[in-house]
C-alpha cells in the first residue's frame, strides 16, 4: 500500500515536471515528436533508477560514516556524470540497437536536473533503498507521461495559427501551464 | 565594442531567461514571490562569478577531453559554498528555496557560460560576463517573482496592497508557466 501511494504521488500529484519544475529543459527541448519523447523518457528512467541506487549507497555507506555529508552535491553530480558516460559505453557494446535509439539523448541527461533532484530528494525524505528505487522509477514515469502528452499536443499545435509573438517557447510554456492546471485536479488523492 | 559590453549584454540583449531561454527549472520553481526570485538570482550570480573566474584561470591547464567534468567539479564547489553560507545566515530563504540551491550545479546557464565564454577569455572579462549574466538572471527572476506576487497574493516584496487573497493560481505551478510565457512573448515584441 505504501508503495502504491509513493507511485501515485510521484506520477500524478507531484508530477516532476508540472508540479515540481524539474527537468524543464528537456521537456521543452525534445517534446516536438512523440517518438523522440519516448526515447528520452526511456533513457531518463534508466539513468534515474541507476543513479538513485548508486547515490543512496554512497550517501549511507561512504559519506555519512565519514562525516562528510556536505560533500553531497559534488559527489552526486560526479557520480551521475560518470554513470551516464558508463551507460553510454556499455550500451554501445552490448546493445547497438538500443544505443542508436537512445544515443543522442544520453549526454543530455547529465544536466537534467530531475536526476540530481531525485537523488537528493530520496536522501531528504529518508526513504530506504527499495522506497527510493520505487520513487525514482515513478518519478521517471511521471516525466515520461508529461513529455509524451506534451509531444502529442505539440504535434497538433504545429498546424495551428499561433500569433507571432507567442511562437516558439511562449506557446509551449502556456500549453504546459494549462497542462499543469489539469494535473492540479489530482491534488488531494494522496495526503 | 566597448570594454563593459560583457557586463551589460546579459541584462537585456542576451538575457539568459528571456532571450537565450536557459535555466528554466529554478526560474519557474523559485519565483512564487519577488523575494525568493531575488535570493535565487543572487545565489546563482555568486556561483557564476566564482566559476567563471576560476575556469578562465585554469582553462589552459585543464586537458580538453576532461574539461566538462572538471568544470562541473569547480561549479559544484561554489554551489556547496553558497549552500553552507545560506544555511547559516539566511535560514528562512534557504528552506524556501530548498532543493533548488544544490540544483544550481545543473543550471545550464552556469556550465553554458563556462563553455561558451570563460574558457576563451581573460579573467577580467570572464568576471564581468559572470556578473552581467548573473544580474540578467536575477533581473528576470525578480521580475517574474514580482508579477506572480502582485497577481497571486496582491503584494510586492511582502508589502500587501489588497485585503484577502489574490488570484491564487499565479503563486501555484500553472501560474509560473503562464506568467513566464507572457513575459517572454512581451520581450519578443519589445525586441522588434
Amino acid at each position: 500500500m505504501e508503495y502504491i501511494l509513493i507511485i501515485i504521488a510521484a506520477i500524478f500529484v507531484n508530477n516532476v515536471v508540472l508540479a515540481q519544475f524539474l527537468g524543464i529543459c528537456p521537456f521543452i527541448g525534445v517534446s516536438n515528436k512523440i517518438e523522440t519523447s519516448m526515447g528520452m523518457a526511456g533513457a531518463v528512467t534508466f539513468v534515474i533508477v541507476l543513479a538513485t541506487i548508486v547515490t543512496f549507497l554512497l550517501q549511507h555507506y561512504v559519506l555519512n560514516p565519514l562525516g562528510i555529508a556536505y560533500m553531497q552535491t559534488i559527489v552526486f553530480i560526479l557520480v551521475i556524470a560518470a554513470l551516464v558516460q558508463m551507460v553510454e559505453i556499455i550500451l554501445k557494446k552490448l546493445s547497438p540497437v538500443l544505443y542508436q535509439a537512445l544515443g543522442i539523448f544520453l549526454p543530455l541527461i547529465t544536466t537534467n536536473c530531475a536526476v540530481l533532484g531525485v537523488a537528493i530528494l530520496v536522501i531528504k525524505k529518508n526513504y530506504n533503498l527499495l522506497e527510493g528505487v520505487v520513487f525514482g522509477a515513478a518519478t521517471a514515469i511521471g516525466f515520461g507521461l508529461a513529455l509524451i502528452i506534451m509531444a502529442g499536443i505539440r504535434e497538433q499545435l504545429a498546424l495551428a495559427n499561433v500569433p507571432k509573438g507567442m511562437r516558439g517557447v511562449p506557446i509551449v510554456l502556456l500549453t504546459a501551464g494549462i497542462l499543469a492546471l489539469a494535473f492540479m485536479g489530482f491534488a488531494g488523492i494522496v495526503k | 565594442m566597448n570594454k563593459f559590453y560583457n557586463l551589460t549584454k546579459g541584462i537585456l540583449k542576451e538575457n539568459p531567461i528571456f532571450v537565450i531561454v536557459l535555466g528554466m527549472c529554478p526560474t519557474l520553481a523559485t519565483t512564487s514571490s519577488a523575494m525568493n526570485g531575488l535570493g535565487m538570482g543572487l545565489a546563482t550570480t555568486f556561483v557564476l562569478l566564482g566559476s567563471n573566474v576560476v575556469i578562465s584561470l585554469l582553462a589552459r591547464l585543464i586537458p580538453d577531453k576532461v574539461r566538462i567534468p572538471a568544470y562541473i567539479v569547480i561549479i559544484a564547489t561554489f554551489v556547496t559554498i553558497v549552500d553552507l553560507v545560506m544555511q547559516a545566515y539566511t535560514q528562512a530563504l534557504y528552506e524556501k528555496l530548498g532543493i533548488f540551491i544544490p540544483l544550481i550545479v545543473v543550471n545550464c546557464i552556469v556550465l553554458g557560460r563556462a563553455e561558451a565564454f570563460a574558457n576563451k577569455n581573460n579573467v577580467f572579462q570572464s568576471a564581468l560576463d559572470g556578473i552581467g549574466m548573473g544580474l540578467g538572471f536575477t533581473f528576470a527572476l525578480a521580475l517574474l517573482g514580482t508579477v506572480r506576487e502582485v497577481l497571486g497574493s496582491g503584494s510586492v516584496f511582502d508589502h500587501k496592497f489588497i485585503s484577502g487573497d489574490g488570484i491564487i493560481v499565479f503563486i501555484l505551478a500553472p501560474g509560473a508557466f503562464i506568467a513566464l510565457a507572457y513575459l517572454i512573448a512581451l520581450f519578443n515584441r519589445i525586441k522588434k
